[in-house]
């Protein structure tokens, strides 16, 4: 492939791509562990960028289109930056009987995100949607970046957040 | 292998526990953590170190207890007299926990004015298999599971039986597929068993997809050693010799725990080589899934693991003969795996005592929604639905009326209430139109609009729906769009009918069960509740004011949401 020697190795770092190819080895640089070192390279990173994607097709001899594919096809995984903090709204459904859409709607009018956008101008902060975390005994539940918190109103999951906020 | 036995380690940590004074387990499950649990457990600790009482006490954490809505919840147990006491203490702030350590540190008993609620129907309503020591245990320290029995099962079967027993023994017991299908166990493992091939898996699926439910997570989070044995007697049985647990990446402390347990296990030689001595070997390794409901079904399950994009094939071949790698594979629900050990110690007779004839053994139920007590129950089959919502559950909060529980998640139905006293097993539910699924249970009052919740299935199915067959990928579009628009009060009477046919053509030509089961909350909602959609249709108004019925209103009910949060 022609095109290989033009693909530049990822930015930001060498310690984190040193870390993605330990954990490349660590799976003995198997096609089938893809996923695994998808959700690694997003743990480092924070997103998956075309040049990681391509680094880890190249690295496991999987076509770029697979991975892209498999990139795409899974809600974990996203290929933008996140910002700075994330605030994840739980939507099952136990969370959504209890309000979770209206806690979703404040959280984006305070934050002034557009439809579509997820995250504020300023990179600050993202809020995103959960399919269902299995905080249903708590619900209404949020995820502020790895802190779980329950039994919130839009009040109070608004303020929660303003902190973080622009 | 540390050269001592199940039954020492066993012997040695039961001993220690008579020498101490109490022990004090506070739940580390997702509930109370997010209330403060872990602070409970350190402040309690402190205070028991400040006494002088350290080494006297055992405090420790314990997985979840259940009653999420309740916590942080604490247990003590001491003797008195020669007799084993215990007391439960709910809602544990800061203060009471220092109250409650100091009591029984210098009492040697509970505070008068905090009163126990082991006694609470919540509690004593419940049988428990498969939860049975997820309250007892620290999930993170495999002598403890050891002292509560774990790996006595997976010894038992690998010295005193053959594979062929173990598979007789889960075949007589009745176990049924706790994911949602209900497929007999002992005859999927029989069939993977036959099977010829140098090569098999076992697949513990943990794609608990289901929104509104979060069994599987309280299993692996409160006793991860539980699903390993059942995997392990599970490999034994059909002759597999690699496992594989597939996690959501939502739940990272189920995966943070379960790969401490396999590597405690392997320390201990209840996996791996040679296997307490025998000649049997099992490895066990965790798969993370990357958020994708589809992946619940078997086929895309598989593709997962094979690290492509999930999306389902036609069956059969089935994956018990062309699983993992075209390799026989043996795929099993988390709840399933972890009825196993508890059958092969106690017997297939044992297990077929409890339930009702076709629905043997206990589930575990999320109760969520508009319930005063929301949070984890195991019940026998056969329990009534008002068994479970009013005197487990605590009945409706704030006097407000129940109007449906929601079963089986997008997959599933509604119940409405003259159904309350239906006895809950597999062929029950199907009778009125839904299913048992993996055990969501949302109940619903007056104030929830039941063409939302049928929207809102809806537009979950059709958010992940994987695209690759065509009755999915687009009847969820159009069904979701006609639902979209009754509850914008633009839909109109023969909406109803195109929903009939949309749901006839989306269960017969889909792919995999995501599709053919996406239009059931459409149905059973047309079905018990049609006066409700002939409100929205006929009428242009929303009984349970939840539907915002026309853009003037939308924006009337969004700008009085905004009033309330500005700062």
């Amino acid at each position: 492939m022609s095109a290989e020697q033009a693909v530049t190795t990822p930015k930001g770092g060498d310690k984190r791509l040193k870390m993605l190819d330990a954990a490349m080895r660590r799976q003995q640089f198997q096609p089938d562990a893809l996923l695994e070192v998808l959700h690694a390279a997003q743990e480092l990173y924070g997103f998956l960028a075309p040049e990681v994607l391509l680094h880890i097709g190249r690295s496991l001899k999987v076509p770029p289109s697979r991975v892209y594919g498999v990139a795409t096809f899974y809600n974990h995984f996203t290929l933008k930056p996140k910002g700075e903090h994330t605030c994840t709204v739980c939507m099952g459904t136990a969370c959504y009987v209890k309000g979770a859409g209206e806690i979703h709607e404040a959280l984006r009018k305070e934050f002034q995100l557009a439809k579509g956008q997820t995250t504020t101008e300023d990179g600050k902060l993202s809020v995103v949607v959960a399919r269902c975390v299995g905080a249903c005994g708590i619900a209404p539940a949020l995820v502020y970046d790895h802190e779980m918190v329950g039994g919130l109103t839009p009040e109070s999951a608004v303020a929660r957040a303003r902190r973080w906020g622009p | 292998m540390t050269g001592e036995s199940l039954e020492q380690i066993a012997a040695r940590r039961q001993a220690a526990r008579e020498a101490q004074r109490c022990r004090i387990s506070v739940c580390s499950g997702l509930g109370c953590e997010s209330v403060g649990g872990e602070a409970v457990l350190s402040r309690i600790r402190e205070r028991m170190e400040a006494e002088g009482l350290a080494g006297a006490t055992e405090v420790y954490p314990t997985g979840c207890r259940g009653l999420c809505q309740r916590g942080p919840i604490v247990e003590v147990e001491w003797k008195e007299g020669g007799a084993a006491r215990n007391h439960l203490y709910l809602d544990v702030d800061a203060e009471r926990a220092d109250r409650l350590a100091l009591s029984h540190a210098r009492e040697g008993g509970p505070p008068a004015d905090l009163p126990s609620h082991a006694g609470d129907p919540f509690f004593t309503r419940q049988t428990k298999i498969v939860l049975a020591n997820a309250g007892a245990i620290d999930p993170e320290e495999i002598e403890s599971c050891i002292a509560a029995g774990a790996y006595s099962a997976l010894e038992k079967a690998l010295t005193d039986m053959t594979p062929a027993d173990v598979i007789q023994e889960i075949t007589r017991s009745g176990l049924r597929g706790r994911g949602g299908g209900g497929y007999p166990t002992g005859l999927k493992w029989s069939t993977v068993a036959k099977e010829q091939g140098a090569k098999k898996f076992v697949v513990c699926n943990g794609d608990e997809g289901d929104p509104g439910a979060f069994m599987d997570r309280s299993v692996l989070e409160g006793d991860p050693h539980e699903v390993l044995e059942g995997m392990a007697i599970a490999a034994y049985a059909v002759g597999a010799e690699q496992g594989y647990v597939y996690v959501r990446a939502e739940y990272p402390l189920a995966i943070k725990r379960l790969r401490a347990a396999i590597k405690q296990a392997e320390r201990q030689n209840l996996l791996g080589s040679h296997i307490l001595d025998t000649a049997f070997n099992f490895r066990v390794d965790v798969r993370t899934g990357a958020g994708a409901f589809v992946c619940g079904e078997e086929t895309a399950l598989i593709a997962s693991i094979e690290g492509n994009r999930g999306t389902p094939r036609p069956r059969p071949p089935y994956p018990a003969t062309s699983g993992l790698w075209g390799h026989p594979t043996l795929i099993n629900n988390v709840e399933t795996l972890a009825n196993v050990p508890a059958i092969v110690r106690n017997g297939s007779a044992w297990f077929a005592g409890i339930g009702t004839e076709k629905s043997k053994g206990t589930k575990v139920f999320a109760l969520a929604g508009q319930i005063k007590n929301t949070g984890l129950i195991e019940v026998p089959m056969g329990i009534t639905l008002r068994e479970i919502i009013f005197e487990i559950g605590g009945g409706i909060p704030e006097g407000r009326r129940f109007k449906a529980a929601q079963t089986g998640g997008p997959s599933g139905g509604c119940i409405p209430a003259r159904f309350l006293d239906l006895p809950v097993d597999y062929e029950s539910l199907q009778q009125v139109g839904t299913i048992m699924g993996s055990g969501g249970l949302i109940v619903m009052d007056e104030s929830s609009c039941m063409v939302d919740v049928a929207r809102f299935f809806v537009e979950f199915c059709r958010e992940e729906s994987c695209g690759k067959c065509i009755p999915c990928r687009s009847g969820t579009v159009q069904i979701h769009s006609i639902l979209d628009r009754i509850t914008r009060g633009r839909g109109e009477l023969a909406d109803l009918d195109r929903l009939g046919e949309l749901a006839d053509l989306l269960r017969s030509t889909s792919l995999c069960g995501l599709g053919q089961t996406a239009p059931n909350p459409v149905v059973s909602t047309i079905r018990y509740f049609r006066e409700e959609y002939l409100a929205h249709v006929v009428e242009r108004r929303c009984p349970a004011g939840v539907c915002t019925m026309s853009a003037g209103a939308a924006a009337e009910r969004s700008a009085r949401a905004h009033e309330g949060v500005t700062p």
